[in-house]
């Protein structure tokens, strides 16, 4: 099977030597119809190896992980598993479990209709037979207890009821559970801190330290650098699919990385964000309260104006972003909206992708009646909308037509965001939108917000991320459901945020 | 096998109503056989015209199913009996009566599908129960005005439900036209496009601005419309209004909606099916009929039937390798 030339590049690999090598790819391609997601990928882990993966959205990281986690079968290429060749038609997922190795994916994959402790029992099928209950709960326990002290996750909790990011910590930690059958030994982070907020998703990469330490294997997969600098050993650079660079992290700085990814390092993004606080001035085009508010103080959002919701994830954000949503198109006490609106979902199953349509029927919904004439949509001006728009946020795919579950997270975000920005809507509410996209698009996407916020949009941005407050002229910090803190551009630091976030856990 | 089966899925995905088509023919090249060879232009046309009524109700159903899981009408029968009833007794078998006939009957239609909707929005009752509890109270309206109601249908009205152009029902192909113009309104029309983003996620489909309240009101109301429709033309066809002669309408409608490829999970619908699993529903009566099969067994095969193309379109969402 091995060719001549596969054996030398193998021999050539960094890192760790075969023999011990727990999972070892080499000249893995992998197609889906004409894509070719990966061209021929080499990689090893080693046992108590933290490699820290990064890459644009569609460069295939997600891709590669699924091959190693077996979800996925190579269309060519050799897999190892423990030393030993896999035979391609024989990947699988119980092979790789086999061996401990766990993947924590970006789309969340737990069953929202069963409890978290179901769901233990779910991915685990060792705990079986009279009080499996009862041990699946106490391993969940222990296994957050662990990780993310302080939680507050009852087992018993339905996970549909869940938020978010605590959905996100249940996934996290079921991977991280042994069992007498099974001992996690590599798990795959997937963008594991995209849904946390920062003080859980610092408890995370803690751990994920302490892991590596103790012998285990990490692929740390972050849009985030600071995440990628601060836990991972060596990193992986991955771009249109091949693997092109792959050296320790000491070797790497912020702007190597970036443009090793294939992006040249702007320096002038500093003087761009020093814009200095604009006077609010004239009617607000949308005033909203949170329902929990006992005093006066409520959302204000003014013509042109970047307005910023802060605080941990959770706190009544996404609430009051609903809400403006809500009033936009009915009556509300709580809220005045004077404008017409497009959302930007941040939960893409729950909120935002339509996943039978095409990605050109995705982007195009909120402005068909812009596309219509007589109540009919016009074949022609929906197609030119929908070429427009891929040229304009570079969607990566060969054809609009396409599915929107072809598409990788990112690039369907990127389809949820053509879809508000390209709409007639004065008012655009972001509800964390920027979950899983590369920096390079969140650049050019900051770039177009603050240019057509020049240009007299509005914007109601919440985000989990203290760097994209930077770019709002005004912001409000949530807990427990309550405006707590306001602050105008000029005072923002981290610190205030923070400081309001956590003011009473702290006291 | 494995790959058969995933062949015969993908020609699903591509062309979800061909299967009616093709079982249709299916049925009725037996039906021929059996008959050794007579009667073929006599089979077609009753199925063109009895298949114009399981059309006329499937398009309805399809698009309350097109609007998301759970969502149906099981008012369709007695919505049927009650507008029949009413459009016969007002024309009073005069040709000027009809369109004040006709008004009354869709507007009577109208009405329904807007109590289905209120019980469903304003209540909150899941639609198969709102459905199920208003057609009672249809069908005993129907029952308190229609009864002893025996007054033939106007001469025109009757000509148009059962007359023939060289052979060609004149219904059936009026009906043809209205399911051409109801496809494009499925596929090409704002309203289509929002109703199939209600059908799959309705969520977000509020999220991005479409008011879902709205659309989905029109739906039910647009289908018990269409079921009063048929209720006018079947009290036509057969020479008066009857209170049961909506009876075999419930699960015909729904039929026709899953055996032409619309999914019953929501979202994905076509038109043409409708008519392809109308015609199939029919020759395979006709089929049993004409090789001597009881009216119970009858019965257990069509049950069947309609399981075995659910289950077989059942993976139909995997769109994803």
């Amino acid at each position: 099977m091995t060719t001549h030339s596969q054996q030398q590049r193998r021999e050539a690999m960094p890192g760790s030597s075969l023999q011990d090598s727990l999972v070892a790819l080499s000249g893995v391609t992998k197609t889906f119809g004409a894509v070719r997601a990966l061209a021929g990928v080499d990689l090893s882990v080693g046992p108590g190896e933290c490699i820290g993966l990064v890459g644009h959205n569609g460069a295939g990281k997600s891709t590669l992980m699924q091959i190693l986690a077996g979800t996925l079968r190579p269309t060519d290429g050799r897999y190892d598993l423990g030393g030993e060749t896999v035979a391609l038609s024989d990947v699988s997922v119980s092979k790789a479990q086999g061996v401990g190795i766990r993947c924590v994916f970006q789309e969340l994959s737990l069953c929202p209709n069963l409890t978290a402790t179901e769901n233990v029992r779910v991915r685990h099928a060792a705990l079986s037979g009279f009080g499996w209950r009862k041990r699946a709960a106490k391993l969940l326990t222990e296994a957050l207890d662990d990780i993310f002290p302080g939680h507050g996750i009852s087992p018993g909790a339905t996970v549909g009821d869940l938020s978010l990011g605590r959905r996100q910590m249940v996934e996290i930690a079921i991977n991280f559970i042994a069992t007498e059958s099974s001992h996690p030994r590599l798990v795959i982070l997937d963008e594991p801190t995209s849904s946390l907020d920062q003080s859980v998703a610092s408890q995370l990469l803690a751990y994920a330290r302490r892991f590596v330490e103790a012998g285990g294997s990490i692929i740390l997969i972050s849009h985030i650098l600071g995440d990628i600098f601060s836990t991972a050993g060596r990193i992986v650079v991955m771009r249109d699919g091949a693997v092109v660079a792959d050296r320790p992290a000491s070797e790497f700085d912020r702007a190597s990385l970036v443009a090793a990814m294939g992006h040249v390092a702007e320096d002038d993004e500093d003087e761009a964000l020093a814009h200095a606080a604009k006077a609010r001035i004239g009617e607000p085009v949308v005033i909203a309260r949170p329902p929990k508010q006992a005093n006066g103080a409520a959302v204000s959002l003014h013509r042109g104006e970047i307005v910023g919701l802060a605080g941990l994830a959770g706190h009544g954000q996404t609430a009051l972003l609903r809400l403006v949503q809500h009033a936009a198109y009915h009556r509300s006490r709580l809220a005045e909206v004077r404008g017409r609106i497009a959302f930007v979902a941040g939960d893409r199953q729950s909120d935002g992708v339509f996943p039978l349509w095409s990605i050109g029927e995705n982007v195009t919904i909120r402005s068909l009646p812009a596309l219509s004439r007589l109540g009919f949509v016009s074949s022609a001006r929906e197609a030119a909308m929908e070429a427009e728009w891929k040229d304009t946020l570079k969607i990566r795919t060969p054809d609009m037509d396409d599915n929107i579950l072809t598409l990788s997270g990112g690039n369907q975000q990127k389809a949820l965001f053509a879809r508000a920005l390209g709409s007639d809507a004065e008012i655009i509410a972001m509800d964390d939108p920027m979950r899983g996209v590369d920096v390079g698009t969140k650049r050019e996407v900051y770039e177009r917000i603050r240019k057509e916020a020049g240009e007299g949009r509005s914007f109601l941005w919440y985000t989990t991320e203290f760097d994209e407050l930077l770019h709002c002229d005004h912001v409000y910090v949530f807990r427990e459901g309550r405006i707590v803190a306001e602050l105008d551009r000029g005072e923002l630091t981290e610190e205030k945020v923070l400081q309001s976030s956590f003011d009473e856990a702290a006291a | 096998m494995t790959s058969r089966l995933a062949k015969f899925q993908s020609i699903w995905q591509s062309a979800p109503y061909a299967f009616a088509f093709i079982g249709a023919m299916v049925i009725f090249a037996i039906t021929l056989i059996a008959n050794q060879g007579s009667g073929a232009g006599q089979i077609v046309s009753a199925a063109l015209a009895f298949g114009s009524f399981y059309a006329l109700v499937g398009i309805g159903q399809m698009f309350v199913i097109t609007s998301g899981p759970g969502n149906i009408d099981l008012s369709v029968p007695a919505n049927i009996a009650l507008s029949g009833a009413v459009a016969m007794s007002i024309m009073g078998g005069s040709d000027a009566m009809i369109p004040l006939g006709l008004l009354a009957a869709l507007g009577c239609g109208a009405a329904i599908g807007c109590v289905n909707y209120a019980l469903i929005s304003v209540l909150r009752i899941p639609p198969i129960i709102a459905t199920l509890s208003s057609s009672f109270v249809v069908q005993s309206l129907a029952i308190v005005y229609g009864r002893g109601l025996r007054i033939t249908p106007p001469p025109f009205l009757a000509e148009i439900a059962t007359g023939r152009v060289a052979g060609i029902p004149i219904l059936s192909v009026l009906v043809i036209a209205l399911a051409g113009v109801m496809a494009l309104v499925l596929h090409r029309s704002i309203y289509g496009r929002f109703l199939k983003a209600i059908g799959q996620n309705m969520n977000a489909a509020s999220l991005a601005g479409i008011r879902v309240g709205l659309v989905r009101f029109g739906t039910y109301v647009l289908c018990a419309i269409f079921a009063a429709l048929c209720g006018v033309l079947l009290a036509a066809f057969s020479g008066g209004a009857s209170l049961n002669m909506g009876e075999e309408y419930l699960l015909a409608s729904i039929a026709v909606v899953v055996i032409g490829g619309t999914s019953v999970a929501g979202g994905f619908s076509n038109v043409s099916g409708i008519w392809g699993a109308a015609l199939f529903l029919y020759l395979l009566v006709t089929m049993m009929n004409t090789l001597g099969v009881g009216t119970g067994l009858r019965q257990i095969l069509t049950g069947l039937i309609i399981v075995a193309v659910i289950t077989l379109a059942g993976s139909r969402r995997g769109v994803r390798e």
